[in-house]
């Protein structure tokens, strides 16, 4: 029941704070959490670290190897979009700065 | 195997009050998501607390096979790292559904390996670790098929149009029908479930992925992104109730409550319910024939040079992306064009309808990324009561979020969705190559209003063409 009680819990905590996040910033949203979700590759840790047969190397490597993609690849996007937001925004009639990057 | 390395106990306090750092860590992460300015900070801080829950997993006691676990890491990592330093921000549609499904995937092999785990010691399979064993294995195959079919559709590699064969809402119905069975099946035999089943179980799901999503059109896959999204959190959450792992168990959740809560957003914005855009493509049926039978209306055409008066003399100016200017990657011509404008004085936002692109929040990072401020980026709510204080409406590659027919017309398929009200600014521009309809597969009156110009054009090119224009008046 502790298990239920925390996941119920944990969906009034999403639901409260992801629905504070802008629509302009939903596409950054989801690609964080889409790298969030990637801590299932702890499962396939767990799976490979305590394997002692021949397909379960095999089917733990690969999930490892997704969740990596997922993890990595998930943060790392995400970081490159919000550095495109984070830029300072411009006073407003000044006009000619030139977006570098 | 290498016991140096052993430093918590499996399922301990100390490794638990670890993880409980780590979802704590993307709770903060999230949470600081909701400002541009604080965001990047949160989504490293979110990055800080999965890498307290890999190390702390890495350090288990009884951890062996450390070859295979550097190898698995070093594939993975190598990918996610050179896909997402290559990939353009017109591409993250496909990208995010493409890290989505290797989220799945992963899940429904954990779930796979859980089960031949639970079967080799042969003890009885406690339901209560069973049951979300079974969901983690259905739902992963599910979001891993349908994500990759949906990022092959985005990818241009199969037909974006709906692909649907004859019955298939019953082929679909069997094969949810089945999977339930088997899944009770399993269920009851607890004591030694079947494996074979299991990727039965497996292989019926992956079917059902595709058959759903292969159906679904180009501009409803904002709503399919989501819900997928949401698919892989709630799987993600059931591994960890499986393997008693409490940061599994909320970070799931937390990315399943995110992807419900945007798929309901972009379906409200739709004005279609979520069983509405999955079970019934409504591109599927272009018998309505408004697809570019019969003789063109009359409409008006402009060159760029008309255009660029139009823009230059007006006081206010609106500019409304669609799906059409990440096509055309214009999001730094448009800018250009902006900047001109600006330089004279005149004001320019930019109205953003919540589907606009083919994921939530589409049209605002290719705005970012052309350095346009985040203050002009307003939401059709913010920008619609300004609309008939507006000079000029300039529409770039969107279509159906601008057709009035959706406010006059009832018996419009798109009667009653929210859109960006243009017919109301005091000027239209249409930055579009053809009257073609759009993904509705329905005419939009918006071209055929007298006060709209249409300017018959590649996006990129008509920009860049207007801001010159512009510059040299």
């Amino acid at each position: 029941m502790t298990e239920i009680t925390i996941f119920v819990l944990a969906v009034f905590v999403g639901f409260e704070v992801i629905s504070k996040v802008p629509t302009t910033l939903h596409t950054p949203l989801m690609s964080q959490t889409n790298a969030i979700h990637g801590i299932v590759m702890l499962g396939g840790l767990i799976v490979v670290g305590f394997a002692n047969d021949g397909l379960e190397y095999v089917i733990g490597t690969i999930a490892i190897a997704f969740g990596a993609i997922n993890i990595v690849g998930g943060f790392m996007v995400t970081d490159r979009m919000l550095g495109m937001f984070a830029r300072k925004p411009r006073p407003k009639g000044g006009a000619d700065e030139k977006g570098g990057a | 195997m290498s016991p140096l390395l052993a430093v918590f106990e499996p399922g301990g306090d100390a490794a638990t009050a670890l993880y409980i750092v780590a979802f704590s860590l993307f709770i903060i992460g999230i949470k600081m998501g909701t400002h541009p300015t604080t965001a990047k900070r949160g989504n490293l801080i979110a990055a800080g607390g999965m890498a307290v829950a890999v190390v702390t997993t890495l350090l288990l006691d009884g951890m062996g096979n450390w070859g295979l676990i550097v190898l698995g890491l070093g594939i993975g990592t190598a990918i996610g790292v050179i896909a997402s330093i290559r990939v353009q921000m017109t591409e993250m549609p496909q990208m995010v559904a493409l890290y989505n499904g290797v989220g799945g995937g992963a899940v429904a092999l954990i779930a796979w390996a859980e089960i031949r785990h639970g079967i080799s010691i042969g003890e009885d399979f406690p339901l209560d670790s069973l049951i979300p064993v079974l969901f983690a294995g259905v739902v992963g195959s599910v979001s891993f098929w349908g994500s990759n079919i949906a990022f092959a559709k985005l990818q241009d590699l199969i037909p974006t149009r709906p692909i649907a064969a004859p019955g298939q809402q019953v082929i679909n119905a069997i094969l949810v029908v089945a999977i339930v069975v088997i899944c009770v099946i399993l269920a009851l035999d607890h004591e030694s479930p079947s494996q074979a089943l299991f990727v039965l179980l497996l292989v019926l799901a992956a079917i059902l992925g595709n058959l759903v999503v292969l159906p679904i059109g180009g501009a409803d896959m904002p709503v399919v992104i989501s819900l997928l999204n949401a698919f892989t959190g709630l799987s993600a959450a059931a591994a960890g109730f499986a393997l008693d792992n409490v940061a599994l168990i909320v970070a799931g959740t937390l990315v399943g409550s995110s992807g419900t809560i945007l798929t309901l957003e972009m379906a409200t914005a739709m004005n279609r319910s979520v069983g509405n855009i999955l079970f019934s493509g409504f591109g599927g049926a272009p018998a309505g024939g408004g697809g570019g039978t019969g003789e063109e209306k009359p409409h008006v055409s402009i060159g760029a040079q008309d255009a660029a008066i139009k823009l230059a003399y007006a006081d206010t100016v609106v500019i409304v992306p669609g799906y059409g200017l990440a096509v055309a990657q214009a999001q730094h011509a448009i800018k250009e064009v902006a900047d001109e404008l600006e330089k004279r004085g005149v004001t320019v936002n930019y109205a953003i309808h919540p589907v606009a692109g083919r994921m939530p929040g589409h049209m605002n990072v290719l705005l970012a990324e052309a350095d346009v401020p985040y203050e002009q980026l307003k939401e059709m709510e913010e920008i619609n009561p300004e609309m008939s204080r507006t000079d000029v409406a300039v529409v770039v590659g969107a279509n159906d979020v601008t057709n009035p027919a959706a406010k006059n017309d009832p018996d419009s398929p798109i009667a009653g969705m929210p859109i960006i009200e243009v017919n109301e600014a005091q000027q239209v521009i249409v930055i579009k190559r053809s009257l073609s309809p759009g993904f509705a597969g329905i005419d939009n009156d918006l071209f055929y209003e007298p006060n709209t110009s249409m300017l018959f054009a590649d996006a990129k090119q008509a920009a860049a063409e207007i801001a010159s224009e512009i510059g040299n008046l």
